[in-house]
């Protein structure tokens, strides 16, 4: 029973914070209204009125959100590289480096064709 | 975590052709960021045909000097067998003779974000802009084709389908001309072909169940272990014959292809056409010959309504097409479903070995000729582009003879006619077919070749014996690489009609040693 222990106060810890921080919110925080606060959240399009034809509708969210993928997929295979970094050795070692090289190709796409660019 | 790693062995010798081509299109995405816009295509060019012709030539190193391989590369995930390098070779000339027709500019739109008809579209035309990142995307498809028809275990598979098909999707979007039934086209594409991967990885995940494995040859072991029916097995196997019959376009999966085929640039269709085609077969005779071999009796009924449809199916529905693209795509249903025909004559090894060897020869001279026509297609254009519908077509015959000729001749290699290599093609697999057991398919095949004769023949009655439209297509000069492509293609389809014999020997060499497992 004891090993539970830590697991409560894990819980007991993450729910306080979360009760805490919504309750104290309201207190603390400012209120300045301005109208991007009523608009759509964080879309990048405004919803209406619907441009004529469709429209063109920026990309730039688009964009970011691919690059995080395309970095977080990487993460993924940094971590258990990284745990067994010293068991893998040599050939783990050029493995990653391959990787991460092809990573950069696109990343380098990706810079040089202005997508790292917000306007 | 005190089992020590042993670092995997991997054939870098045997997987050449594919690191040759990936690498090449890595090179292709460096050269897009790096290299200033009116040099792009004067790289890009040479390093895919360099790639694809480099890759070939590993092949042959392979296949003559080295000796084939017997047992898979990569710890097992990657089979270079025979029937793998003849599939390669076959794709890689496909793809080759398809970049030919991809070189010609006029194919693909200057911006593709660009809305249809808008004056971002026209500001990007007259100032030039190209798309060169065709290229890469090209060889990123044609790498996954390759690793597709080999890969020996099942997550190997669906990685290759993904590298397949991602970039065709995009590709499928960048028509120049007809721009909204081309991004409709992509989209489709996109929609119904992410549907089926998750088909395919559904019924993956439900085999791995089963077998607990993913390993093409475990599979097959673990069959030998169950008695009766297992649900995951069979449920899975159904799954995953759903993924691979909507690559290759069977029937009832068959939706997406005349639409696909009629809005996408007509060289990326005819990439499609022949070299998915070719890498989809691949991988479905390796899924259901090597890990479902034992387990015939259970999905050969299945096929046997699914060839019989898809034949039907395509040879009827190319009928009332009044497009030439549309028809084309119908015809090419038709023919998944006599190459399927070919799929289901199992037997034993002897009669694996011809139904197989039936298999390769086909999608060889079903490939070559098709790139082919699609060259022709793009040749014969208005003032819209290419003059897709088939009234245009009418008396083409009397203004372009050379050009309707050829492509009277395709259409006759399509419809098997003898002399043309569609007719050996045809023969290769329906001979298999009939000894193996299968001779009610054959009758239903022969029947819809009958059938599907019949719209071949009725365009080129209408190219020639009709009265030619006062305000005609007309006939676009044919670029460089366009004529190559209608060249080799006529002399491919005529020698392989004649004298098939030493490309009929190589495919019974590469299909007699089977799929390695």
């Amino acid at each position: 029973m004891e090993l539970y222990v830590p697991i409560l106060v894990l819980a007991v810890l993450a729910a306080g914070f979360a009760v805490f921080s919504v309750t104290i919110a309201p207190f603390t925080g400012p209120k300045r209204w301005n109208r991007a606060k009523l608009d759509a959240y964080e879309c990048g399009i405004d919803p209406t009125p619907q441009p004529v034809g469709g429209g063109r509708f920026p990309l730039k969210y688009m964009i970011t959100a691919m690059l995080f993928i395309v970095f977080d997929i990487e993460i993924i295979f940094l971590y258990p590289w990284a745990v067994a970094f010293d068991q893998l050795g040599v050939f783990g070692l050029v493995e990653m480096v391959l990787f991460i090289v092809t990573v950069l190709v696109a990343y380098a796409y990706v810079w040089r064709r202005k997508g790292l660019d917000w306007d | 975590m005190n089992n020590t790693f042993q670092a995997p062995t991997i054939e870098y010798g045997q997987l050449a052709p594919l690191l040759l081509v990936f690498g090449a299109a890595v090179v292709g995405v460096l050269i897009e960021a790096f290299a200033p816009r009116y040099l792009r295509k004067s790289f890009q060019v040479p390093l895919t045909f360099v790639s694809l012709l480099g890759a070939f030539a590993l092949i042959l190193v392979q296949v003559f000097v080295s000796g084939v391989p017997t047992a898979p590369a990569a710890m097992g995930a990657v089979a270079v067998d025979g029937p793998s390098l003849f599939i390669w070779g076959v794709i890689l000339i496909l793809a080759a003779v398809s970049v030919l027709l991809i070189t010609d500019d006029d194919h693909f739109v200057p911006q593709a974000a660009a809305v249809p008809g808008s004056a971002e579209e026209d500001d990007a035309l007259a100032e030039g802009a190209a798309h060169t990142e065709v290229y890469p995307l090209v060889l990123f498809a044609v790498g996954g084709m390759l690793l597709f028809a080999a890969s020996n275990d099942l997550l190997m598979m669906f990685v290759a389908l993904e590298v397949m098909s991602l970039p065709l999707y995009l590709l499928c979007g960048l028509a120049r001309r007809r721009r909204l039934l081309s991004q409709e086209a992509s989209v489709k594409y996109f929609l119904l072909g992410a549907f089926s991967s998750g088909f395919f990885l559904y019924g993956m995940a439900l085999i791995y169940g089963f077998a607990g494995t993913v390993d093409l040859a475990g599979i097959s072991r673990a069959l030998g272990t169950v008695s009766g029916q297992d649900p995951l097995l069979l449920i899975g196997t159904a799954l995953l014959g759903v993924g691979l019959l909507f690559k290759i376009g069977a029937a009832p999966f068959q939706a997406w292809k005349p639409d696909v085929y009629q809005g996408a640039p007509t060289p990326i269709t005819a990439l499609m056409a022949s070299g998915t085609l070719v890498a989809a077969f691949g991988a479905l005779l390796r899924v259901f010959w090597v890990a479902l071999g034992n387990l015939d009796w259970d999905w050969r009924p299945v096929m046997w309504g699914v060839a019989i449809l898809t034949m039907v199916l395509g040879a009827i529905l190319a009928i009332t097409q009044t497009d030439i693209k549309r028809m084309l795509a119908y015809s090419s249903i038709a023919h998944a479903g006599f190459l399927l025909v070919g799929v289901i004559a199992t037997g034993d090894a002897r009669q694996n070995a011809d139904a197989l060897s039936g298999i390769l020869f086909y999608l060889l001279v079903y490939g070559i000729t098709t790139v082919g026509a699609f060259a022709v297609v793009t040749v014969v254009r208005d003032a819209g582009g290419e003059a897709g519908h088939l009234s245009r077509w009418a008396g083409l015959g009397k203004r372009a003879p050379a050009l309707a000729g050829v492509f009277a001749f395709f259409l006759l290699a399509f419809a098997g006619i003898p002399l043309t290599s569609g007719f050996f093609g045809k023969y290769a697999v329906f001979a298999a077919a009939a000894t193996g057991g299968a001779l009610p398919l054959v009758i239903v095949g022969v029947v819809s070749s009958a059938v599907a004769a019949f719209f071949y023949v009725r365009v080129i009655v209408l190219m020639f014996f009709s009265e030619p439209a006062a305000d005609g297509p007309t006939i676009a000069v044919p670029s460089m690489g366009t004529a190559a492509v209608v060249t080799v293609a006529a002399a491919a389809t005529v020698v392989l009609g004649v004298f098939p014999e030493p490309v009929l020997r190589l495919a019974d060499q590469a299909a007699s040693t089977l799929f390695i497992r």
